[in-house]
């Protein structure tokens, strides 16, 4: 039985600038359950930071504001905590691994230090002995000489290994969940599978679930069980990977598959960009975000927010596609299904 | 090796500038007895000229005055007679560098903790208010500062001394008006650097591992924040000694800066020389130990890596 660990129900992000609010996360809700990891895709601007961040209590307020919604860890909302019960949260029970490694790690104390202050902080653990929790955990992410690298600075390490510190410095408190926000993005291809082989791995040993925000449909394929696909700054389709990938509902999910070059065809396939631009999130539409770059909209598209209509359990899609009085509804799913 | 190679360079800074000024002293029009020569017959100016082989050419005299100069050996003052440089130097060290020490001090603690207060209360109240201390600091001139000072907290209020030197209450009015505007450049400098840091990856990342909000701060935010300011004491010192001339004038301190502006104007030029070499050897050494603290404090630059 899947234990649900997280869950975020109708979160609304928005931030204050001077052209206006922008409204960067609309009623988002989804979950992860225990062990399993989460991904999230979709475009630059889509609000998946943002959402991430939302859950960590890294919005920085003012600008932003969470207007609406409830973060529940094991039933309990962390938005409604007071700071200083969410600073007890943030890097015990959640904790965030960022997509550049180059400035995530402050580059004026020793990156041992780094991690066994993520130690002292959470746990009764003082000294030596923080000292030697964070050297077994440079052991862990596979950093050799560990005791050495312990004394050394953010500047002697590459890319990939500071990625592995900012792993280990999440992970110190083995956290219930691991948010990483494109962890792999800023990598080189070959160090990107082994820093996403060594997040898999440790999630195993540790019991952890993770929500894995990238911009790479490979990686999603190659490690996540369950998608989220979002889009100004919505959930459109949400599914378990091998469904997302072979049953698509949304044709924005159609166009981002178009877009993944098949590695396997014969004649390379060029990435696809998906036409037009993302909504103002300014003043969104009233209707399906998607409509404007839409293939298939319809009246009712511009008219009516679609709803997240069930394709099968665990399967939710919000396209008017997938309501029974739209005509077109068999030919259109074939057609996206041709790119999967 | 580093060292060594640093060492050097400062010592060749210190002859190109005794050079220059020994140079651009002798081009200064006017003559140290110029006031004598109405009164005494013209062969005792030439004796008095001789005994400081200022009959001889300017290729000479200099190299007899950098001879002097590697003993140590900064001549007598050409007004009094009977006082050497040293001396005179000895006298006026102590008062000089008490005031700018003391101005040092307040300039950078108070300076630093001004603009971390402005940074961490960002477009707040708190901001403003030491933004605009900062801008008064750096606007009014402390040849200005320091006659208003005199006016209330010495003549008005009567609660320190009007000028002079001796006890610690003496100190205070001339400390602050030469600390004002460096203090003030401090400020804005530190503010402006904490809140760059602020908008740093690593500071979220720190965030993320639940840090209170005063373990944040001062371990990753100020740490990181001072270092830029660090680089800038150079300045800040070389502003602190020309203040004093200034300062130790308006207060009547007993310090060297004194010497220096009068022996300007009297054409004492072994006086002229001897504090412009002690000054420069003093900012000189002050620019190496920066040097050296920094690449000490900041773990990115190394000691070995010999510069660049
Ligand atoms: N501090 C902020 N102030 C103003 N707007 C913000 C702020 N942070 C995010 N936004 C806005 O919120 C929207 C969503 O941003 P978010 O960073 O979540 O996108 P993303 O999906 O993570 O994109 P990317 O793939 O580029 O990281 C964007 O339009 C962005 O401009
Ligand atoms: S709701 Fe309409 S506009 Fe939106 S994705 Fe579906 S068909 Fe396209
Ligand atoms: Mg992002």
């Amino acid at each position: 039985m899947l234990e649900r660990l997280l869950e975020v129900n109708n979160l609304e992000v928005s931030f204050k600038t001077y052209g206006g609010e922008v409204q960067a996360v609309r009623d988002v809700s989804f979950h992860v359950d225990k062990g399993e990891i989460l991904a999230i895709v979709g475009e630059s601007g889509s609000g998946k930071s943002v959402t991430v961040q939302s859950i960590m209590g890294l919005i920085p307020t003012p600008p932003g504001k969470i207007k609406n919604g409830e973060v529940l860890l094991e039933g309990q909302d962390l938005l409604k905590l007071s700071k200083r019960d969410m600073q007890k949260v943030k890097g015990s029970k959640i904790s965030m691994v960022f997509q550049d490694p180059m400035t995530s790690l402050n580059p004026t104390m020793k990156v041992g230090k780094q991690i066994a202050e993520s130690i002292t902080t959470h746990q009764n653990i003082k000294g030596q002995e923080a000292k030697e929790n964070a050297i077994d955990m440079i052991r862990r992410v596979g950093i050799s000489n560990p005791a050495e690298r312990y004394e050394q600075y953010p500047h002697e390490f590459s890319g990939g290994m500071r990625q592995r510190i900012m792993i280990a410095i999440a992970l110190a408190c083995h956290p219930k969940v691991l948010l990483a926000d494109e962890p792999t993005t800023a990598l080189d291809v070959t160090i990107q599978a082994q820093v996403l082989d060594l997040m898999k791995n440790l999630k195993d040993e540790m019991d952890t679930s993770i929500i894995l925000i990238t911009h790479d449909l490979g990686v999603v394929a190659e490690t996540a069980e369950r998608v989220a696909v979002m889009y100004g700054g919505m959930i459109v389709e949400t599914a378990p990977v091998n469904e997302l990938f072979n049953n698509p509902k949304h044709p924005y999910t159609w166009g981002l598959l178009e877009s993944i070059p098949d590695i396997d065809a014969e004649d390379k396939k060029r990435l696809v960009p998906i036409e037009g631009a993302p909504p103002d999130l300014f003043s969104p539409p009233k209707g399906c975000p998607f409509a404007p770059r839409c293939k298939y909209a319809m009246d009712v598209c511009v008219e009516e927010m679609p709803p997240a209509f069930s394709i099968k359990d665990g399967h939710d899609a919000k396209c008017w596609l997938n309501d029974s009085r739209s005509p077109a509804l068999k030919e259109l799913v074939a057609a996206g299904r041709q790119f999967s | 090796m580093y060292i060594v190679k640093r060492i050097l360079i400062m010592l060749l800074t210190i002859w190109v500038i005794a050079s220059l000024t020994f140079l651009i002293m002798k081009f200064i029009p006017g003559d140290p007895f110029a006031s004598d020569a109405d009164v005494l017959p013209e062969e005792v100016l030439q004796n008095i000229r001789a005994k400081y082989n200022l009959d001889e050419p300017i290729a000479v005299q200099y190299v007899l005055y950098m001879k002097d100069l590697v003993t140590f050996d900064l001549g007598f003052s050409i007004q009094s007679e009977t006082r050497s440089v040293n001396s005179i130097i000895a006298d006026g060290a102590p008062a000089s560098a008490l005031l700018g020490l003391q101005a040092l001090v307040i300039a950078l603690a108070l300076g630093l903790l001004l603009g971390i207060v402005a940074a961490l209360n960002h477009n707040k109240v708190l901001d403003y208010a030491s933004m605009f201390i900062a801008i008064i600091g750096i606007s009014v001139p402390s040849f200005i500062l320091a006659p208003l000072l005199i006016k209330y907290f010495a003549v008005e209020w009567g609660m320190l001394p009007v000028a002079s030197w001796g006890t610690w209450q003496h100190s205070i009015l001339p400390t602050l008006a030469l600390a004002a505007t460096p203090l003030a450049v401090i400020a804005r400098f530190m503010r402006s650097s904490m809140l760059e840091v602020t908008n740093q990856n690593y500071i979220k990342t720190a965030d993320a591992k639940g840090l209170s909000k005063t373990k944040l701060v001062i371990r990753h935010g100020i740490r990181n924040a001072i270092l830029p300011v660090i680089s800038f004491i150079g300045p800040l010192f070389v502003s602190l000694i020309t203040g004093t001339f200034v300062i130790e004038k308006i207060f009547a301190i007993p310090g060297i800066g004194r010497y220096f502006v009068d022996s300007i104007f009297n054409r004492d030029y072994p006086v002229i020389m001897g504090t412009t070499i002690f000054f420069s050897v003093l900012l000189v050494l002050t620019l190496f130990i920066i040097d050296i603290s920094y690449r000490y404090i900041d773990p990115r630059i190394k000691l070995t890596s010999g510069g660049e």
